[in-house]
């Protein structure tokens, strides 16, 4: 087809053309190197016994679980003795248990497990502590405590709790007072425990009374479409919660497509977009109820320290604990200096 | 909406030799043309008539809420995104696909297009990543189907998890908040082009432009004409492995487009974005009439389809119910939405 050829090397260095631009365009490096996430000392600097430690996650595909390898990554890199073995994250179980077996089989000391599903990873747990390696139980717990040596987590029924008190102080004397939940996925144990606590929180306030709940799926686009619903129904409100900053973003988006502002907004999870926001002060978003990745860090610590048989310091156990659950700090304004290097992208 | 008069249609199953789908349902003897068109509007008006039904529950259970225009532009805002998909997914659907890929699609669109690098380009440069990337997808799908001889339910899985997969390359997990200011207006109640929602406007321009191709293009005929009977149309002369390249172009397009509505609307890319949209999108085809064999759809119906989902949504959030009444309500409202449409079909029929 000799004539449709100019018509090809058109389209063709049309084609090449935009594949370069593109090719260009998947770059998310920032231009300037943003500032190390951790700037804490770690607790005990001094370097003990070399420890190797198995860590297993889940695949990244949230912000939050990003920021839970980011953590153990960097806190390992801080002790010079600690060597991080870690598996490429997977959702899958299959694939998940097969990486835990490679690392028991590769002999590390200590193993820290974040399961894709808890109870499914509860027999390679047992598995590991039979073969004489203690494992840290990462927030998702095993169906039996015998698969971990300790476990350490969120709380997601005092989120919901510490989320419920603070609207419930910050709305006092103000009388028949409408608050509104902005829910997570429904089908997570994790978000009827958050659900939970924030409506018992509310149980404290007479003049409070909970008008509208709809969850959203974790994803902007779903706090977009749920919370310019939720504004619908509810012409006026005093108070919002929503439990995750990532739908977070979409539900500011919807507010600010509203035009609303007639309320307090209170964010969950702790995300850098969500701090700064807080920070900057000029959006409806006045807190955010953690649920701290640093609890990643935490478990290398505990790992490393069950690695040399110490205990933790500040406790006068001689072992450490079985099980830790994390506090979760409401973060406002006055202190969101503090929080804001650990808030997750 | 009058249905295509596609001569093709009429190599359907009467013939004896068909060994693709069949085209029309059996009882179409004597019928013709006439009655093929009249079967479309039948079809539609039962839609059109469930639509009522619904407005009819919202405005009785939530008067206040369901019935402003605040609400009428959340109903079609919320439409505009998914119904811009489901257009391309009709077209492909009417040509004898399937495409299972536009989620991921408009996912990997929606994230390139928000990176930083593409963000330093401005609005022309997230619009146009956006496009070129849904095209670059839907071309792959159709060079593998057309040519490559993949059958499509199996390409476009494979696409669905590539992109997918890409996407969340490219995010990292990340959520890419978007800075262009330009982009960010256009999702702001002061871009409202006379109160209509400019993402509305778009939708309405692609559901127009979808309209005309499958009705008043010979492009429009020979989709049809090879979801029909493909072999028939081959003997017809026409190319189908092009028209098959074509229409996953075009559903690759139509995502590019909803993509960039997507970071419009929310501001923002993620690797999470249109999460399930294929089967949203393929339900309200359906919903809306067009025959998943192949060979027979309308656009219109299946913008009823998007509009009857998204305003069931909408009562049910207006209303409160929680996730596992909106569940089980909604199968149930599928059902029915098609049962009345089959009653009415063989009403309108004797």
């Amino acid at each position: 087809m000799p004539e449709t050829s100019r018509r090809g090397l058109l389209f063709g260095t049309a084609a090449v053309s935009a594949g370069a631009f593109l090719t260009a365009c998947t770059s998310n490096e920032p231009k300037e190197a943003a500032a190390a996430p951790d700037s804490r000392p770690a607790a005990d600097d001094k370097p003990g016994k070399p420890v190797t430690i198995g860590f297993a996650g889940p695949q990244a595909d949230h912000g939050w679980l990003n920021a839970i390898n980011v953590q153990a990554k960097a806190r390992a890199e801080k002790y010079s003795e600690v060597t991080l073995e870690t598996t490429e994250g997977s959702n899958d179980t299959a694939a998940q248990i097969g990486q835990v077996k490679t690392l028991i089989n590769k002999k590390v000391d200590v193993l820290v497990v974040l399961p894709a599903d808890g109870k499914a990873l509860t027999q390679v747990g047992l598995e590991a502590m039979k073969a004489g390696i203690p494992v840290v139980n990462l927030d998702r717990v095993f169906a039996s405590p015998q698969a971990y040596r300790c476990w350490v987590g969120g709380d997601n029924y005092g989120m919901g709790l510490n989320a419920g008190h603070y609207i419930g102080e910050q709305l006092k004397g103000k009388a028949s007072a409408k608050v509104v939940e902005l829910a997570g996925i429904d089908n997570l144990e994790l978000t009827k425990q958050r659900s939970q606590g924030f409506a018992d929180a509310l149980k404290n306030y007479s003049n409070i009374e909970l008008v509208a709940r709809q969850a959203a799926d974790f994803t902007v686009e779903s706090g977009q479409a749920k919370m310019a619903q939720l504004l619908q129904a509810q012409k006026q409100f005093d108070a919002l919660w929503n439990h995750d900053d990532d739908q977070g973003v979409g539900a500011l988006r919807a507010i600010q497509q509203a035009g609303r502002d007639e309320f307090i907004m209170v964010g969950g999870a702790g995300a850098k977009s969500a701090m700064d926001a807080i920070k900057a002060g000029n959006s409806v978003l006045k807190a955010t109820v953690l649920y701290p990745p640093t609890m990643a860090a935490s478990a290398i610590d505990l790992a490393r320290a069950l690695g040399q048989g110490k205990g933790v310091s500040g406790l006068s156990e001689m072992e450490i604990p079985t099980s830790l659950t994390l506090y979760s700090a409401v973060v406002t304004e006055e202190n969101i200096d503090q929080y804001l290097p650990t808030g997750f992208s | 909406m009058t249905q295509p008069a596609p001569s093709a249609q009429h190599h359907g199953p009467e013939q004896g030799t068909v060994t693709g789908p069949a085209a029309a349902p059996p009882s179409k003897q004597g019928g013709g043309l006439r009655a093929l068109g009249l079967r479309a509007d039948v079809r539609n008006l039962s839609l059109l008539g469930v639509l009522a039904v619904l407005v009819a529950v919202g405005g009785l259970t939530e008067p206040d809420a369901f019935l402003d225009t605040g609400n009428l532009q959340l109903i079609l805002t919320q439409s505009s995104v998914i119904g811009v998909v489901t257009v391309g997914v009709t077209l492909v659907i009417i040509g004898g696909g399937i495409d299972l890929s536009v989620g991921a699609m408009v996912a990997l669109a929606s994230v390139w297009a928000t990176t930083l690098a593409t963000q330093d380009f401005g609005f022309a440069g997230i619009l146009f990543t956006a496009v070129v990337v849904g095209l670059a997808a839907g071309l792959v799908n159709g060079v593998l189907i057309a040519y490559g001889r993949l059958v499509p339910f199996i390409a476009t899985l494979a696409m669905l998890a590539s992109a997918r997969g890409l996407a969340l390359q490219i995010t990292d997990g990340k959520t890419q908040i978007v800075t262009v200011r330009s982009v960010l207006d256009l999702g702001l109640p002061d871009a409202y082009v006379l109160g209509i929602p400019p993402l509305v406007l778009v939708f309405a321009a692609v559901t127009v432009a979808g309209w005309l191709i499958l009705n008043r293009t010979t492009f429009g005929r020979r989709t049809v004409a090879i979801g029909g009977n493909a072999e028939a149309a081959r003997l017809a002369g026409i190319d189908v492995r092009r028209q098959r390249l074509y229409l996953y172009l075009l559903s690759g397009l139509c995502c590019g487009i909803a993509a960039f509505m997507l970071v419009i609307l929310s501001g923002s890319g993620q690797n999470t974005n249109g999460n399930l949209y294929e089967l949203d999108a393929i339900a309200a085809a359906i919903i809306g009439g067009t025959l998943l064999s192949g060979g027979r759809g309308t656009i219109v119906g299946s913008v009823l389809g998007v509009l009857i989902f998204t305003t069931i949504t909408n009562i049910f959030a207006l209303n409160n119910l929680q996730s596992d009444v909106q569940q089980i309500a909604k199968g149930a409202i599928i059902v029915a939405a098609v049962l009345v449409q089959h009653r009415t079909l063989r009403g309108g029929e004797t």
